[in-house]
């Protein structure tokens, strides 16, 4: 559904990825995760369309993206805080994006109800941002990705925000919600464990400048528990080859720059 | 050691809070707070001219009673306004409204767009400079030769003093517009109309309601300076016809309704202003 070839971007000078190539197939949940300035933000927003990288080539459904958002993708940013519009409630920022979709007015409240139901804030609605914990506006901010039925979802350290018990609640309710309703998903983070706890397949990057350092599937069942499947030794043994793969090359230098940018 | 600090601090928490003074108490202090060196100054005023007959400085209550006289007095079926003040004061809040409406449109819409294209923005910034850096009053003859004497003389002073601080508080509130809120739009093509009208004017509302705020402080000002000349009617030439007559009470009497005025039309937009910015930060802090 999603081909990424030979992509690459540089701000000035300073070359933040070279010749990514990836795929994401429909159905799919797949997690980049790379370590901090290897431009993963720069790469999600390229084949989100927010910006246009200096080479390579993006199509979705064999359609090139290139600097504008094709219409049937949503993006899940990590600032929930401002993502949302603290001028609308939940039920309205969730209904705002469909807004221009060729909807009855019935239907788009129905989607507006559902997606909030989805997320377990059926009661919420009427909740403005500011009402609400960073987990529960993470959650409006899903709410209205869903609603939107993108053919693909892409997420920008979506759970870097919020504290670690709201941060695997929030999993789950990714893992839930996409195996209930068939999303395809594209999520970026710099958390090993998080990415081989959600991911089918998980793209590990390298050190900027950042090229694809593996490509693995996850062998784990495609019911996950927060507690028996990190426990797993499969996920184990996974979560370590990705550490090997992100922080094993390159000297302690290297390493020392790279704590001092994050 | 840090034990036992906390133990000594616990019981001044644990302590039962002071007992409140009673309501009806409660009030007058507040009242006082607010309005007692206020009443003090009028009392003042009272206590020395009401000795002396200086016909320049009338005591408080002989313009008080002038003004019930000029405006107040009128029949219950008019809202006690008397022909006075449907003559004058009306046409002149009036005035004020309108200019200050039109200029209202005229700035949010253009600040908008100025505040949202850089290009446009440089394209008019010199011309935007200088002429808000022009006395609106100083074009009181120019507007006269434009639109001859009359209302729409007026209002367009009003409106040309006032469009300015709207236009730059939207500018500015519109070009702020947080990148995130930006890119959430981008990412789900918010049609352009949506986009200005559901994000950037609502972003930009808190700047937007301050600008008007200071626009209604000069359009009462305006308003009155645009009477001073070239008008049969209205509170400022009220102010003038009394001045050149020496009835010094209904020069007073004018005064105070002017200060009355802006204080109650700013009043009146503060009220729209803390029902429009329920959700922002500065005064919904108690929330949470």
């Amino acid at each position: 559904m999603l081909d990424v070839t030979g992509l690459g971007h540089a701000f000035g000078a300073n070359q933040v990825f070279t010749d990514i190539s990836l795929t994401v197939n429909e159905g799919e949940l797949v997690c980049i995760v790379g370590p901090s300035g290897c431009g993963k933000s720069t790469l999600l927003r390229s084949i989100s369309g927010l910006m246009t990288p200096k080479s390579g080539e993006i199509l979705l459904h064999g359609q090139p993206v290139r600097g504008k958002v094709p219409g049937d993708l949503a993006v899940v940013f990590q600032d929930y805080s401002r993502s949302l519009y603290p001028w609308l409630t939940a039920a309205g920022n969730v209904e705002f994006p469909l807004k221009r979709l060729k909807l009855t007015t019935a239907e788009r409240k129905e989607r507006v109800r559902e997606a909030l139901e989805w997320v377990g804030l059926a009661d919420a609605g009427k909740k403005r941002p500011r009402q609400m914990s960073g987990g529960m506006q993470q959650r409006v901010a899903i709410a209205r990705a869903l609603a939107y039925r993108p053919a693909l979802m892409l997420m920008d350290e979506p759970f870097a925000s919020v504290d670690a018990q709201t941060r695997f609640e929030l999993e789950d309710l990714l893992l839930r919600v996409r195996r209930e309703h068939d999303c395809t998903v594209l999520l970026v983070t710099h958390d090993i464990d998080e990415s081989v706890y959600l991911g089918d397949r998980v793209v590990v990057l390298s050190r900027p400048p950042a090229t694809v350092a593996a490509d693995m599937k996850v062998e784990l069942p495609a019911q996950r528990d927060q507690i028996k499947t990190r426990a797993s030794e499969a996920f184990v043994s996974l979560r370590s080859e990705v550490a090997r793969l992100l922080h094993g090359s390159g000297n302690s230098e290297e390493n020392e720059t790279e704590a001092a940018e994050e | 050691m840090t034990a036992t600090a906390e133990r000594s601090v616990a019981p001044a928490t644990t302590e039962a809070p002071r007992p409140r003074r009673p309501l009806p108490l409660r009030l007058l202090i507040g009242f006082l707070r607010h309005w007692l060196l206020f009443i003090v100054l009028i009392l003042l005023w009272q206590w020395y001219t009401v000795g002396d007959e200086d016909p320049y400085f009338p005591p408080p209550t002989e313009i008080v009673g002038k003004m019930h006289d000029l405006w107040f007095s009128g029949p219950a079926w008019h809202l006690w306004l008397t022909q006075d003040a449907i003559d004058n004061v009306l046409p002149s809040i009036g005035r004020l409204l309108g200019g200050w409406a039109i200029a209202s449109v005229i700035g949010v819409l253009l600040g908008m767009a100025i505040g949202r294209s850089p290009v446009l923005r440089d394209f008019v910034n010199p011309l935007v400079s200088f002429l808000r850096a022009v006395p609106a009053p100083l074009l009181l003859p120019v507007f006269m030769i434009i639109f001859k004497f009359g209302l729409a003389m007026q209002v367009a002073t009003i409106a040309f003093g006032v469009v300015w601080p709207v236009l730059l508080n939207t500018a500015d509130g519109a070009a702020s517009v947080d990148k995130t809120q930006v890119d959430t739009a981008r990412s789900f093509r918010i049609p352009r109309l949506q986009w200005l009208f559901g994000v950037v004017l609502p972003a930009s509302l808190p700047k937007i309601l301050s600008g008007l705020r200071i626009g209604l402080g000069l359009s009462l000002v305006l308003m009155v300076v645009s009477e001073l000349v070239g008008t049969t009617n209205g509170i400022g030439y009220e102010l003038l016809n009394a001045q050149q007559s020496f009835e010094n009470a209904a020069l007073w009497a004018g005064v105070v309704l002017i200060g009355i005025l802006g204080n109650v039309l700013n009043g009146l937009l503060m009220l729209v202003e803390r029902r429009a910015l329920a959700w922002h930060g500065a005064n919904s802090r108690e929330k949470e």
